[in-house]
């Protein structure tokens, strides 16, 4: 750093003073109308919720991200891609265009947000290991359990984004996202969302699950309103960021890559792009609609008003069930990117593979009634959603047989990113297959609302998400870093949080076929559940001890680990013919694509040739 | 290129190894699960066919699981890589008939649950024309169960063994959920609307009702009994229920009070719950929200419990629906205004 950066330079802190201004005008503004049209002039809700649009609008201009349009709507010229004004640490507390740094700020706040969604569920985890209430009344019990859920949702989403940002314009060849400016733009508005969802816990907390159903959500406390706020504004970023991968996979392809010569982590990126950006209007949707309801009255889901509860809950899981396939095709994508390179084989039935995702991501949109099973919509439709549901271990399945078929036959090795890869796929296994009985309509009958569920997404998300997040995190470390991260302690965080898992998920599948019912503050101790309680409420903190374990390396690797040598996996993709860490524009020559690219143990095979100069693959022997 | 016999007889070995680790892992996961150990004991018919499909499953499930995780162990163990062997594995990107196999027999394996799936749930909804109807009433946070035949109102559901009972859910606030784990069979209660579920109890005992649907604060506590008695002793509850109404308005106040979930709220002691506690309220002035106070007499009493929403009292949230009282007749209502009297 050549000038030291001054405190208000940074546009995180200038955002959040000017969303300290932006709210209370946004209030004000709530009341001055109240009294134009005659009414009492404070009113709690109309106020936070206009107070926090008008917040949120002001954070995004104080951070930066609408002068480029400002400047542009008035007539101004911009540069196509300049460089970044600002350089070192600051650039990640700034609206900066390059997809890498974005890229970053996406896993850091992910990250973030993930431990306070862990640590919400450490605190009624702990509540849970005695029957009777200790620690919690049971509205902080709801709350918490509510905010788990959704701040875990977002933590996955941003994950998910922090993945596709900084690999999929690498990985094609790319020097940036098709749209700068949106992509910055779609990670700030994740900062607000954070802070309304947060705040929730200060409003009164909401009792209703991450779910939201009505009627409950219309009598919930205020607290609710900002949960709204915050899935709005991060169902926002979802949209705009898938729209860019989108348009960057189409459009900025290195020549030679078709659409089958594609790392296989970027068509589990698009098809996870297709699915946020058609899929996540619902579910803002379904939210609007009982916020209004809050505010003006409208009775959609009033039966007394002619509406009706169920029509809820359709909006919300069209969008929510393919929401699982978003968080979850990024992660598989990951395992199939990163399995042929410590197997040291191509990955078998690539075009299989590939085209499993987007037949996930179609499937994932004709399943959604599978969550309401017991709801009391048209008894008949249950049928036909058990069959469409039933149709999604079709392409799951080639997945796994083709992991498997990939390892038969290697040459495996087994440093810290393959661990977590190995570990995602048992794990994930695990979630797998405890579905069909959920999809299976008469089986689900007894397990809806149990702990069954519970043990069954857990499951998914940690064999479909966060095992495969961490492997990538310690995979491309060096790539990001140009630091190796500490092997010793990358396989102590992997031995704990792995056999801690499914201590874990196999206690909340146990008591949930015996009868525990989800989110219940207390259960009776006739049921027994004491013990296993106990066992769960202990693997979940040894999974929090080996995430405190991830931190330290990182932190710790970032700034002294040993200098990375530039393909420490040998890997085959184009990003390892960068140096570490990549510059800011990537490719100084753009890349041409002459071969398929896992052709691990072809002799001979080519993938990625930079015209003008000799093969940079090192030689196959 | 290796053609696919070739590799096949290559493979016999390993094939031969992996499959041994899948049939042993698959041995030990059907053990494991058990659906007689891992289920609550069965209770009603409805549970029988649910109980098939669970084992069905289950035996699926864990073959599956040994079927990936058996080679995948075998692949770790044997498929290793030697310490400084920097070649790569042998080229093997793929075989368009074993992806087809791998696609087309879990269509099949996944057709084949969904119609065993369909079938069972056939079953658990089989209509018996000489089912019982019960009312059963949902709200925050106790359950109400009304017998139209017999005219009875309860707390706790009796149903008699061996005879289906028609369950007509619904919900006078939010949504609820009606589970019996020994049962099996769940079905949620929402406002607007009865749903039905049918049960069959097979085995005489108490069981417990829970709420499953997360339905706010006291979610956790929304339980009651479910007790199957023989046909004898259901004819016997049925007497003393019917004979059971009592000359005294000021006892029927209660029970109804009880019955129609208001104590869930309304608490007799004057800690307050949700609303205004009934101990010592008659007779009380009340500040209302927007200004006015109100006497409580008979008359403000009888509005309050037929029109909940229409006045509320200073510091309590408008909550109560005006579907809470709707089934009660003006001479019910005041039978509870004698019990809310009595309380001084």
């Amino acid at each position: 750093m050549s000038k030291k950066t001054n405190f208000l330079s940074l546009g995180l802190v200038r955002g959040v003073f000017a969303m300290l201004v932006g709210m209370p005008l946004g209030m004000g503004l709530v009341t001055l109308i109240r009294l134009a049209v005659g009414l009492p002039a404070w009113n709690a809700e109309p106020a936070w919720v206009v107070g926090g649009l008008v917040g949120a609008v002001a954070f995004m201009i104080g951070v930066g991200s609408l002068s480029d349009w400002f400047k542009l709507a008035a007539g101004g010229e911009l540069p196509e891609h300049p460089a970044g004004a600002v350089n070192g640490w600051a650039r990640y507390f700034n609206f900066t265009l390059d997809h890498k740094v974005i890229g970053v700020q996406y896993g850091v706040l992910s990250l973030l947000m993930f431990s306070i969604a862990g640590l919400f569920a450490l605190i009624f985890r702990t509540e849970l290991v005695q029957t009777g209430l200790q620690y919690l009344n049971a509205d902080e019990f709801n709350t918490l359990i509510s905010l788990h859920g959704i701040v875990m949702i977002m933590a996955i989403l941003l994950g998910v984004a922090a993945m596709s940002n900084y690999l999929t314009p690498l990985m094609i060849g790319a020097n940036d996202m098709a749209f700068p400016r949106l992509n910055s733009f779609a990670f700030w508005i994740n900062v607000p969302s954070g802070i309304f969802l947060l705040s929730s816990l200060f409003l009164g907390g909401f009792d209703t699950g991450w779910t939201g159903y009505p009627p409950l959500s219309v009598r919930a406390p205020l607290g609710i309103q900002m949960f709204f706020l915050g899935v709005y504004l991060f169902g926002l970023s979802s949209i705009l960021g898938a729209l860019n991968i989108i348009v960057t996979v189409v459009r900025l392809r290195a020549p030679g890559m078709t659409f089958f010569r594609m790392p296989i982590f970027v068509w589990s990126a698009f098809a996870t792009a297709l699915i946020s950006a058609t899929a996540t209007q619902l579910i803002a949707l379904s939210f609007q609609m009982v916020m209004f309801q809050r505010l003006f009255g409208m009775g959609f889901f009033d039966p007394a008003r002619g509406g009706n509860v169920l029509l809820f809950q359709h909006l919300f899981w069209f969008y929510s069930h393919p929401a699982v396939y978003v968080f979850v095709l990024t992660g598989l994508g990951t395992i199939s990117e990163l399995l042929p390179v410590f197997v040291r084989k191509p990955l078998f039935g690539y075009r299989w593979v590939a085209v499993s995702s987007l037949g996930i991501a179609l499937i994932g949109f004709f399943v959604w009634a599978h969550h309401m099973f017991t709801s009391g919509m048209s008894e008949f439709l249950r049928v036909p959603f058990m069959y469409s549901t039933l149709l999604v271990a079709v392409p799951t399945g080639v997945k796994f047989f083709s992991w498997v078929a990939t390892m038969w036959r290697g040459k495996m090795s087994f440093e810290t990113p393959m661990l977590f890869v190995l570990g995602a796929i048992s794990i994930f296994l695990v979630g797998g297959l405890s579905g069909p009985p959920n999809a299976v309509v008469a089986t689900d009958l007894h397990l809806h609302d149990t702990y069954f569920i519970v043990g069954h997404f857990h499951a998914t998300m940690f064999g479909g998400f966060v095992f495969p997040f961490m492997a990538a995190v310690y995979f491309w470390f060096p790539k990001v870093t140009g630091r190796m991260f500490n092997e010793r302690l990358g396989k102590l965080h992997f031995w704990l949080m792995f056999p801690a898992f499914f201590v874990q998920s196999f206690g909340q599948m146990f008591i949930g076929l015996f009868g525990m019912r989800r989110r219940i503050a207390d259960y009776d101790p006739a049921l027994g559940f004491e013990q296993p309680n106990w066992l769960i409420t202990i693997a979940g903190m040894v999974i929090a001890l080996s995430v405190l374990i991830f931190f330290i390396n990182l932190v710790y690797s970032t700034k002294r680990g040993p200098v990375a040598v530039a393909n420490p996996w040998r890997s085959r993709s184009p990003e390892w013919l960068l140096p570490s860490p990549i510059p800011e524009h990537n490719y100084p020559q753009p890349l041409e694509i002459v071969g398929e690219p896992y052709d691990y143990g072809l002799v001979g095979s080519v993938f990625v040739r930079i015209p003008s100069t000799a093969v940079i693959e090192e030689p196959v022997k | 290129m290796n053609d696919g016999k070739a590799v096949m007889r290559a493979n016999l070995k390993h094939f031969i190894g992996a499959g041994a680790f899948v049939v042993v892992l698959t041995v030990i996961g059907v053990l494991i699960l058990n659906t007689d150990r891992l289920l609550p004991p069965a209770a009603a018919a409805q549970a029988a066919s649910i109980d098939f499909l669970f084992s069905v499953e289950f035996k699926l499930i864990a073959f599956l699981f040994a079927l990936i995780i058996g080679v995948m162990v075998y692949s770790i163990i044997f498929f290793r890589r030697k310490a400084g062997d920097t070649d790569d594995a042998v080229y093997m990107p793929g075989n368009a008939r074993l992806e087809l196999a791998w696609t087309l027999i879990p269509l099949g394996i996944v057709i084949v649950l969904a119609l065993l799936g369909s079938r069972a749930l056939a079953q658990t909804t089989r209509i018996d024309p000489q089912a019982m109807e019960v009312k059963v009433i949902g709200q925050q946070w106790t359950w109400r169960f009304e017998y139209p035949a017999y005219d009875i109102i309860s707390t706790e559901l009796v149903l008699p063994v061996n005879k289906q009972a028609l369950l007509r859910l619904s919900s006078v606030d939010v949504i609820h959920a009606f589970w019996v784990p020994e049962f099996r069979v769940k079905q949620d209660a929402i406002p607007g609307g009865e749903r039905l579920l049918r049960i069959t109890p097979t085995q005489l005992g108490t069981y417990t009702i829970m709420c499953a649907e997360l339905c706010g604060r006291d979610h956790a506590y929304m339980n009651a009994a479910v007790i199957v008695k023989s046909a004898q002793e259901f004819d016997a509850w049925v007497i003393e229920q019917t004979e059971a109404v009592s000359d005294d308005p000021l006892v029927r106040g209660q029970q109804l009070a009880q019955q129609y979930g208001c104590l869930g709220c309304h608490s007799t002691d004057g800690t307050v719950i949700i609303g205004p506690s009934f101990y010592q309220l008659f007779g009380k002035t009340e500040s209302l929200e927007g200004g006015a106070t109100v006497q409580v007499d008979d008359a403000y009493l009888f509005e309050a419990i037929r029109d909940p929403g229409k006045t509320i009292v200073q510091g309590f949230p408008n909550l109560m629906q005006p579907t809470t009282s709707a089934g009660l007749t003006d001479e019910q209502i005041n039978d509870i205004i004698a019990y809310i009297k009595s309380l001084k």
